[in-house]
């Protein structure tokens, strides 16, 4: 029973950073229509730039409105200087739907060649800014510690107050109008482009969240190849395709199933086949509901 | 090349071409919306009518023409443009976001008046200009009689209301010109009595160019009519004259002039 208990906390811990991941990528994709496999570097990048203040000031809590910041202004700047000339160059004929995938590909390894050019290849360190220690009743130690605890207040924030800026503001209507049919937005007076790199900036703030939230969780290190990072990054792939990469909603929800699953695998299957169980779930959601669990309805068209 | 054109209409485009490919779509097209006229664009299908309405909004561009804006030239605009320039459009297949709500729909026309920069707007500091926006739609949802679809979602709509959403969403914009594709098409004849009245009324604050099927709509509101036949104006001028001109009739009933 308590083992149960466990691997439910675990799972929602690792699922609510899979799904900051994961709504990073959906905001990407719903903005400019491109898988962006580069966020796992902007993520990671943002990390750095993280530790760096950790380095300097000695505070994880300024630490992480940095690495959002700065993961905001980086994927702003990505969207601006880059993605938009590419997809205005590559709009048409069979290379249309692959150069910018490639694109994100290339992204990702020049920012970690960018991160090992000025961080060195060594791992660097964060250190927790909370026990990781679990709190304990009686006997037993819950596998939630403070710093769990705080994952777990800092993602739900963070999904309310892009829920708010979503549903509730102008920026918001234009980001959910612009993704659902670009040029009715444009004659109507929405100025897309501007709406696009906003949504590139709000992914690149979740990124950032995830990156800082998941080193802190992990061990603390932190490097160029990160191990952590690709996983973070294939994982929130997943669970986005699991919640239909269209939907914040799904994704949330794709994220936390897909935690839990591994979880309870994890816990009592075999460490050694959660990754295989992550990509069965991926190659199944493809097979059979292709649009995801959660489909919204067709109709991006005009 | 002059700078002024010889006149001061709202809309006026002169020697408009546009091709598709071999095709030829428009050709040497002319077209002049008075200040506060309601024009009608007609045609056979196929005539050219929604190509010259998307080459005037920017979703074509032209090969050659010119396009003046209250007798001043400058190049046909982009469609992020119109907005801005006092133009607004509604589309022949409406073009409603059918996940949002019918405010939604209507606030998304009303942009123009966001003063809120990204920054704020995205932390959500801007509560009194979102409230300036919400009521700005309304107002215009209360204009065409669709003030309690508020927040019902555009895919829940008939298609005589989602008609009357679409041109709230124009006219929120507050433009100087307004281009309706079809606004009757679809709609029964109480619909039409409405839509004409609506038309007739926003004369008063507004040149209208219509382009429109229903005879007559055309007749009861244009004070001018253009006629489009393979791409090129086959006739011009008052309502009257243009039932009567040979050339519109041999063009209709197919009869080779």
């Amino acid at each position: 029973m308590f083992q149960i208990l466990n691997t439910f906390l675990i799972g929602i811990t690792s699922g609510s950073i899979y799904a900051l991941m994961a709504i990073s990528m959906v905001l990407v994709w719903r903005s400019t229509r491109v898988v962006n496999f580069a966020q796992a570097g902007m993520a990671l990048l943002s990390t750095y730039f993280g530790y760096e203040v950790v380095n300097r000031f000695d505070s994880y809590w300024l630490a992480l409105p940095v690495a959002m910041i700065s993961g905001a202004v980086v994927a702003a700047f990505i969207e601006l200087v880059f993605m938009r000339v590419l997809l205005k160059h590559s709009n048409s004929g069979p290379i249309a739907s692959i150069a910018p995938i490639i694109a994100t590909l290339g992204l990702l390894g020049l920012i970690k060649a960018f991160i090992g050019f000025f961080w060195g290849n060594q791992d660097v360190n964060i250190e927790s800014p909370l026990s990781t220690v679990g709190f304990s009743i009686g006997t037993q130690t819950l596998s939630l510690s403070p710093m769990k605890l705080l994952i777990l207040i800092a993602v739900s924030m963070l999904l309310l107050v892009l829920t708010f800026v979503f549903q509730k503001t102008n920026i918001g209507l234009a980001l959910r109008a612009s993704a659902y049919a670009p040029e009715i937005s444009r004659l109507a007076g929405i100025k897309v482009d501007l709406v696009r790199t906003f949504g590139w900036a709000l992914a690149g703030a979740a990124g950032g969240a995830a990156g800082m939230l998941q080193t802190a969780n992990g061990n603390g290190a932190l490097s160029p190849d990160s191990l952590e990072f690709s996983l973070l990054l294939a994982f929130g792939f997943i669970a986005a395709v699991i919640g239909g990469l269209d939907s914040l909603l799904g994704a949330v929800f794709g994220a936390l199933l897909l935690g839990l699953v591994l979880a309870f695998v994890l816990t009592y299957v075999g460490g050694s086949l959660v990754f295989i169980t992550a990509f069965v779930l991926l190659l199944v959601v493809l097979i059979v509901r292709p649009a995801g669990l959660i489909s919204q309805k067709a109709g991006r068209r005009a | 090349m002059h700078l002024m054109s010889t006149n001061n209409a709202a809309l006026h485009v002169e020697r408009v071409n546009v091709s598709f490919g071999g095709l030829r779509a428009l050709h040497d097209v002319y077209l002049e919306v008075g200040k506060n006229e309601v024009v009608g664009l007609i045609g056979p299908n196929g005539a050219g009518k929604t190509t010259l309405f998307n080459a005037l909004c920017g979703l074509v561009t032209p090969d050659s023409g010119e396009f003046y804006l209250n007798g001043k030239k400058s190049d046909f605009p982009k469609p992020h443009e119109l907005v801005d320039l006092g133009i607004a459009r509604t589309l022949q297949g409406v073009g409603l976001f059918g996940d949002l709500t019918v405010l939604e729909n209507v606030m998304i026309g009303a942009q123009k008046f966001s003063r809120s920069g990204l920054i704020s707007a995205g932390l959500g500091l801007n509560t009194r200009d979102e409230k300036q926006l919400k009521e700005r739609a309304m107002h215009y949802l209360e204009n065409v009689y669709a003030s309690k679809l508020a927040d019902r979602r555009a895919n829940t709509l008939s298609y005589p209301d989602t008609k009357r959403v679409a041109i709230a969403r124009a006219l929120v914009s507050e433009p100087k010109i307004l281009m309706l594709d079809e606004p009757a098409g679809g709609l029964g004849p109480q619909d039409i009595e409405w839509m004409n009245l609506l038309i007739r009324n926003l004369t008063a604050q507004m040149s209208v160019l219509i382009v429109e099927h229903h005879m007559d709509v055309i007749m009861t509101v244009c004070s001018k009519l253009y006629v489009l036949n393979f791409g090129e104006v086959i006739a011009s001028g008052s309502a009257e004259s243009v039932r009567r001109d040979p050339a519109v009739i041999a063009a209709y009933l197919g009869t080779g002039a």
